[in-house]
């Protein structure tokens, strides 16, 4: 038993109706039902949530951290995708 | 060239502590740094834990069903806060198993504070105005910790830390404000908690052989010394205000500096109590011990009706 943890999961509330579920952190539970019930008593002992989604951490995937430079640099060259690249005259509105 | 490589990773790593960015648990770091934290979030996990111990000794004996539900809920608060540093810990590679049999075999320490007894009702009040006050003076700090995952965890304890302060807080109020025989144990409980309260922040600055390089790192924010002034500082005026006196001699306003000096604390009891030798070290582990041993049933059990679930 003792070498045989239970998996670790990821936690995601989602705070009021209309907001996002956001991660806020992992627990160890034998399946998926009992996680849902230990984080809503770790996490949301003060109405903190009213959606709770639990993912077993195996799952999660993430890019290699020391080639994130590389991963997002396409985008930093591009500011002609901020409305703010662009010159609009005084006096023009509602743009 | 492989040297020449950490070298590099280790100029970028401290590049990003010394302007603020956070590190991540998939982001190099270096071991020094990964070791510290999880000796300092495994030890921090372990007294949130222990910490229930002294406390759980007054639930079912709390004076009525108001304090037994509030006490309650500060204790199931501390099992969450251990939850959630342990959790912190593993992101850096911490097993949880070995990180809680390292606190059962004595390996691992915890706050010292908690191998002292509580042997009467306002020892609640003590440790919750005392010794949450203390460790929220510890924890703030800690939330601008650059490790992400601790500075999250950090920032949660302290949002609920506070209601523990202000339970305690009103308790030993309460007594001090009562009959001269609950004035007296409230006094009687401030004299025991008072002392190692103030050890509570670790030896001084100049004994304290990890401040430097966690300072650097970022891990620490404020010394030990100047975290023991600021709680002298507010806790004194509190003392006075409900009519209890500080157990020291020694105590005085420097009216040039705006501090309290206090007198010499006993460095030989801290260490003594750090060693294995306080008052409960033992009963504490046996407990935690006793509390796994009796729960292996329930964690076999889940085990199994996930099993059975998983097959159905």
């Amino acid at each position: 038993m003792s070498k045989k943890e239970w998996p670790l999961w990821e936690v995601f509330i989602r705070s009021k109706q209309g907001l996002n579920h956001k991660h806020v952190g992992s627990l160890r539970a034998a399946d998926s039902t009992m996680a849902i019930e230990n984080a809503r008593d770790v996490y949301t002992r003060r109405s903190e949530g009213i959606s709770i989604w639990v993912i077993e951490s195996n799952n999660v995937f993430a890019n290699d951290s020391s080639e994130s430079d590389a991963l997002f640099e396409p985008a930093d060259s591009k500011i002609y995708r901020h409305p703010t690249f662009y010159d609009v005259p005084d006096g023009i509105s509602h743009m | 060239m492989e040297d020449k490589n950490i070298l590099e990773l280790e100029r970028r790593f401290q590049e990003k502590i010394d302007n603020d960015i956070k590190i991540e648990p998939n982001d190099w770091m270096p071991d020094d740094y990964r070791q510290t934290l999880i000796r300092q979030i495994s030890q921090h996990a372990h007294s949130e834990i222990v910490g229930m111990l002294p406390e759980g000794n007054w639930i079912t004996r709390a004076p009525n069903l108001r304090r037994k539900a509030v006490l309650l809920a500060k204790v199931q608060d501390e099992a969450g806060h251990g939850l959630y540093l342990y959790s912190a810990a593993e992101t850096l590679g911490a097993d949880r198993e070995e990180t809680i049999d390292d606190l059962h075999s004595g390996k691992a320490k915890y706050s010292s504070i908690f191998n002292y007894p509580t042997l009467s009702w306002a020892d609640m009040g003590a440790i919750g105005w005392l010794v949450d006050g203390a460790a929220i003076m510890n924890q703030v700090p800690l939330c601008r910790c650059s490790y992400g995952p601790y500075a999250r965890a950090m920032v949660r304890v302290c949002k609920e830390e506070s209601f523990h302060q202000r339970q305690g807080f009103e308790i030993i109020a309460h007594l001090a404000q009562g009959t001269p025989a609950q004035k007296e144990m409230a006094q009687d409980a401030l004299n025991r908690f008072w002392w190692p309260a103030l050890m509570m922040f670790g030896p001084n600055d100049a004994e304290s052989k990890h401040t430097v390089q966690s300072m650097n790192w970022k891990i620490k924010r404020s010394t030990n010394d100047e975290l023991r002034q600021l709680f002298v500082d507010v806790t004194v005026p509190q003392a006075e205000m409900i009519g209890l006196t500080i157990p020291d001699k020694d105590l005085k306003l420097n009216k040039e500096t705006g501090h309290y000096e206090t007198g010499e604390i006993n460095w030989a009891e801290f260490w003594e109590v750090v060693k294995g030798n306080g008052p409960c070290n033992k009963e504490r582990v046996d407990a935690r011990r006793k509390a796994k041993e009796d729960g292996l049933w329930v964690r076999e059990a889940a085990s199994a009706f996930a099993e059975k679930r998983k097959n159905k």
